[in-house]
């Protein structure tokens, strides 16, 4: 123990002063955080969010290769592999009563599934972002008008026009896409309307507007970077409610045809077989809930990243 | 506050008028003939089914035929059933229907209240963390993943429950269950959330500041206040709702109106869809107006908005 005992004496030699003006020295700063690395940072430190951010992926993931990490398709069947248990030397999840490897029509049904989830939200975005938009910022009569359909697309109930689109065009991907589509964007449109309402009021964009800016760029500049982040969030539900939907409408018959699979499809025909072969059920409705379970939480989650007043 | 309501009334008429007449014409678009073997018909039959069903008469008339009738409460006849009137089967099914809904709606009121309580009041603990779990869990596993399951496991596993049918009110308990889920999930996360911002105001302090028991705050100024704007959410609920008795009723095989609806698409029974749809919209527009109505009692602000426009 002789290091505690010895003794260190300072010298001012031993010190370099810092060269760092009075001026400097009041500043406080550290490195400019934009708007989205603010978020970023906040994401990052919820780890629930997080955990929902990898289970997505992990799903995305598996939707894309799953099929082909097995010898098996979705569609070969074989009537002497009926009914298999799944086990992890042959088939991973099973096989139906076909015989077709319940592994590859899960990962494909998810991907029919998030294709259509994928569709919708894009429909949603669009036209919900620019009938929102106009209709705020014409206001007026065009606001008027606009907002009386909304009014009456709203009242009119999304599982009548899912099931009306779906009885006259042929059920598949498109008419089930249009189907939920076709009602969902209203909200949205609301949504940014109220946004483009509120903006409008505003100083900046009274001012670049005084500043001679077009409506193109009054829109682009101004309006949609600040209300882009309550789309993000949207859209995290309205990924959830179309997936939902789909299973909802191939559940009751209407959605996806055999021998092709989605999520609903799978769970209606597990449904049926439950009694005897549990399993079938189990996996696609593991990933339907999944899917929507981890889309909710990372919607919590940037929800408290991108807009923390709205934190509870 | 008359003439918002009078104004709101009028709004829900037309936009009725409008699905239903959106609803009819699309019908006309449906591939497929209803009436089974029609080809192999004599033509004294074919006349006698097309002058049951106006089917010679031009589409107007048709449709004039149609909503007159409708003004009157007939809804046609079932292409299949005998020809039995639309209304009179609807009529049959729907108090099926409506006590599983309602059934579904006091349980999940119960739940929801109580979670949602209980997760506002010890906020950040471990009741909270298991209470938010419950209610995201509750929204995101659908009907139609939880009904299976739980005839499985509850009815024929453990054997608590019957399967399926509806002959006693033992028969409505499990589906009741099932619909009340989402309703409960829905509610336990609004009520946490209102209350959290009740909580937070300074009456609940003067309260507190005042002397009363912590049970008197919570019921009488804490809830009360919370549960106003609790007619938001009247809507979705609603929507579930419905959705949901068309799932749990194919299920678990009840004889109600979600079941006819679900059997009739796969039956091309145009009349009783056009039927079922029209009291859908009926039911959904008048819990809209109700909703408006309400929030416009509850809220002035809005009703003096409202009389601006």
């Amino acid at each position: 123990m002789e290091t505690s005992n010895r003794q260190i004496t300072f010298t001012p030699d031993l010190f370099e002063p810092v060269q760092r003006s009075p001026e400097d020295v009041e500043k406080i700063t550290g490195s400019p955080v934009g708007f989205w690395g603010d978020a970023w940072r906040r994401l990052k430190r919820n780890r629930i969010a997080i955990a929902a951010g990898c289970v997505i992926f992990l799903v995305l993931f598996l939707a894309i290769v799953g099929p082909w990490l097995t010898p098996y398709t979705s569609v070969g069947q074989m009537l002497s592999r009926q009914y298999k248990t799944p086990s992890l030397s042959g088939y991973w999840f099973g096989t139906d009563e076909f015989g077709r490897s319940m592994f590859d029509r899960v990962w494909v049904g998810t991907r029919v599934s998030l294709y259509i989830a994928a569709l919708v939200t894009a429909m949603d975005l669009f036209v919900g972002m620019s009938f929102g938009a106009i209709s705020g910022y014409y206001g007026g009569k065009v606001d008027n008008i606009m907002q009386r359909v909304v009014e009456i697309l709203n009242g009119v109930p999304i599982l009548i026009v899912a099931v009306l689109t779906l009885l006259i065009f042929k059920p598949g991907i498109l008419s089930l896409t249009i189907a939920i589509g076709l009602v969902g964007w209203t909200s949205s449109a609301r949504l940014i309307r109220g946004q483009v309402l509120r903006l409008k009021e505003q100083e900046f964009f009274l001012a670049s507007r005084s500043l001679g800016a077009g409506t193109f760029r009054l829109i682009t500049k101004h309006l949609i970077p600040n209300f882009f982040y309550i789309l993000i969030i949207t859209l995290m539900y309205t990924v959830p409610t179309a997936v939902f939907f789909e299973a909802f409408l191939s559940f009751i018959g209407l959605g996806i045809q055999p021998p092709a699979a989605s999520l609903g499809a799978l769970i209606n025909d597990g449904a049926d077989q439950m009694r005897f072969y549990p399993y079938m059920l189990i996996f696609p409705a593991a990933v339907l809930v999944m899917i929507t379970v981890s889309f909710r939480l990372l919607g919590d989650g940037l929800r408290d990243a991108l807009d923390p007043r709205m934190r509870q | 506050m008359l003439k918002y309501t009078l104004k709101r009334l009028v709004n829900a008429v037309i936009v009725l008028f409008i699905i239903t007449t959106a609803t009819w014409f699309l019908m006309q678009l449906l591939p497929g003939s209803p009436i089974q073997n029609y080809e192999k018909l004599t033509p004294e039959q074919r006349a006698l089914v097309d002058e049951q069903y106006h089917l010679d008469d031009p589409r107007l008339v048709q449709y004039a035929v149609y909503m007159t009738g409708l003004l009157r409460g007939d809804l046609g006849d079932s292409y299949l059933y005998g020809g039995r009137s639309v209304t009179s089967i609807i009529m049959e099914r729907l108090p099926i229907s409506l006590f599983l809904g309602a059934q579904a709606i006091i349980v999940g009121l119960v739940v929801g209240l109580f979670l949602g309580i209980m997760s506002a009041l010890k906020q950040n603990s471990i009741w909270d963390s298991g209470a938010a779990f419950l209610a995201v869990l509750g929204v995101s596993v659908p009907d139609f993943v939880l009904a299976p399951l739980a005839q499985y496991w509850l009815g024929l596993k453990l054997g608590i429950f019957p399967i399926a049918f509806f002959e006693s009110w033992w028969h409505s308990v499990l589906p009741s269950l099932v619909l009340s889920t989402i309703i409960a999930a829905v509610i336990a996360t609004f009520t946490r959330t209102e209350m959290l911002e009740v909580l937070g105001q300074d009456y609940v302090t003067l309260a507190k500041a005042k002397g009363l028991s912590r049970l008197a705050v919570v019921l009488r100024h804490v809830l009360r206040n919370s549960m106003i704007p609790l007619v938001t959410i009247m809507l979705p609920l609603t929507a579930a709702l419905v959705t949901g008795t068309l799932i749990v009723e194919t299920v678990f095989s009840i004889p109600g109106l979600g079941e006819q609806f679900v059997r009739s698409i796969f039956e091309k029974d145009f009349p009783i869809i056009m039927g079922t749809t029209i009291l859908y919209s009926v039911f959904f527009v008048a819990s809209y107006l109700l909703q408006d109505i309400l929030y416009g009692i509850i809220d002035p602000r809005i009703r003096v908005a409202g009389n601006r426009e």
